[in-house]
């Protein structure tokens, strides 16, 4: 079956192509979706893809950092900490060359790692912008990902202060070396934000942490507190046995790497 | 849907889901992308897309639609080797050959943006090619003689 493939040139006419969503399968980079169609695991009626949306830009001005959901992952990887640090270890420069943001936040779970940039967005504090249902809505990054809803990201933005970033990860070295944790640390002004990659299907926030912390805790001590944040899986890169035991290092080292 | 592909004007009847590999392949007999994976994994399908070197496996024929498209047909012939074929044919950078038109292509692509590229950049380039005769070091070699190494 032929699926019907629209090309919106806007992001205006992205979001009225999208509708309500019922139906339309979103194709940005492609690097999830296509494989998924060629081998038939995904056989779409409709078809929206990005490519020539608009929704490619990065966009600094009014005190925020606004990156359109249709911005390769390449473009981040000279940019913010701790996004940049996710970024750069994303695939490989090609993968990175046409994998995208909302691509990125967009994916679901699978048996190889994807969604390697929520955690340090969501330690941004970041709010994603979307379309579908009852129109547009910002929320933030972690209700978004709880939300589980098929929405059309439209964007994702930050605010653009001085921060100190850490970024502390865990890889497996392969052909692509797969990112099994990562742990995303931001203090901006007063408060500390911290998130986990590879702590279960998504990206997580660590109220555990972040709590601890803000009591004065030491970082080894706050660090610790991330096992109550976290449900790591078994999946083709580790355990979640070995993930319990590495990861309360990984949140400290990311930890003592923040300006005080 | 239109291609220039090695700089020839194509007229296309596949659909805009299509893989670009496809195409080339399939429809217009461009048979140097291989088919490996076909998942993004492997590199062997790579060519340029408007210069940049690109996962044809990945990339759906309608988000390219008008680009320039090379292979490494366009690149150079075994009457004229560009270079880095040059560098890879003498230095004995391939063997059975299945992964060498996305190197050569990925390496001419780098080398375009960075004319003497030290090894972390050449491993950081190939690193998504994978090869499973020849090995890295003959290849990572080959890129650094095409880059005017003094091997
Ligand atoms: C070899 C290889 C290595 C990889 N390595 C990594 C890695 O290290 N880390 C990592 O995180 N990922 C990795 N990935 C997975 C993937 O490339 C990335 O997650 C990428 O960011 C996905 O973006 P995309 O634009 O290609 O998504 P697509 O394939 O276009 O889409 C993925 C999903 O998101 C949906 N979607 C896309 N955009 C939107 C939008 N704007 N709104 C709503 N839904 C949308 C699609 O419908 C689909 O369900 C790898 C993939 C490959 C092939
Ligand atoms: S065939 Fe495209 S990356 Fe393997
Ligand atoms: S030469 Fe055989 S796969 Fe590389």
């Amino acid at each position: 079956m032929a699926s019907e493939v629209l090309l919106p040139t806007s992001p205006a006419e992205a979001a009225s192509a999208f509708g309500d969503g019922s139906g339309v399968t979103v194709v940005a980079g492609g690097t999830i979706a296509l494989p998924d169609i060629t081998h038939g695991r995904m056989h779409p009626a409709r078809v929206l893809m990005l490519a020539r949306s608009g929704l490619d830009r990065i966009e600094r001005s009014g005190g925020a950092v606004t990156i359109g959901a249709a911005t390769p992952v390449a473009a981040l990887v000279d940019g913010d900490e701790p996004l940049a640090s996710a970024a750069a270890h994303v695939g490989d420069d090609e993968i990175r060359g046409q994998a995208t943001v909302g691509g990125n936040l967009c994916a679901s779970a699978g048996e190889t790692p994807r969604g390697d940039l929520q955690a340090p967005l969501i330690a941004l504090g970041a709010r994603v912008r979307s379309a579908g249902a009852g129109g547009e809505r910002v929320e933030s990054l972690e209700d978004f990902l709880a939300a589980d809803s098929s929405r059309l990201v439209l964007d994702v933005t930050y605010d653009d202060t001085p921060r100190s970033a850490g970024y502390a990860a865990a890889w497996r070295p392969h052909a692509h070396h797969y990112t099994i944790l990562a742990v995303a640390a931001v203090r901006e002004g007063g408060e500390t934000r911290v998130a986990v990659t590879g702590g279960g299907p998504t990206g997580r926030r660590c109220p555990s942490v972040e709590a601890a912390l803000a009591g004065g805790a030491s970082t080894r001590d706050a660090a610790a507190t991330v096992l109550d944040d976290v449900d790591p899986a078994d999946d083709a890169l580790a355990s979640a046995w070995y993930r319990r035991r590495v990861l309360p290092g990984l949140v400290q080292k990311a930890l003592d790497s923040l300006a005080g | 849907m239109k291609l220039n592909v090695n700089g020839v004007e194509h007229a296309l009847e596949s659909g805009a889901l299509t893989p670009l590999l496809h195409v080339l392949r399939e429809e217009l007999g461009v048979t140097s992308p291989k088919a490996g994976c076909q998942s993004g994994g492997c590199g062997a399908c790579t060519v340029l897309v408007d210069g940049e070197p690109r996962r044809s496996c990945l990339t759906p024929l309608g988000a390219v639609d008008g680009a320039e498209v090379t292979t490494i047909e366009g690149i150079g012939d075994a009457h004229d080797l560009h270079p880095v074929q040059e560098a890879f044919h003498t230095l004995h950078a391939a063997q059975c050959g299945f992964c060498t038109p996305g190197m050569i292509v990925a390496t001419v692509a780098l080398l375009k943006r960075l004319p003497q590229p030290g090894r972390r950049e050449i491993e950081r380039a190939l690193s998504g090619h994978i090869c499973r005769c020849t090995g890295y070091v003959k290849i990572v070699e080959a890129v650094e003689a095409a880059a005017g190494g003094s091997r």
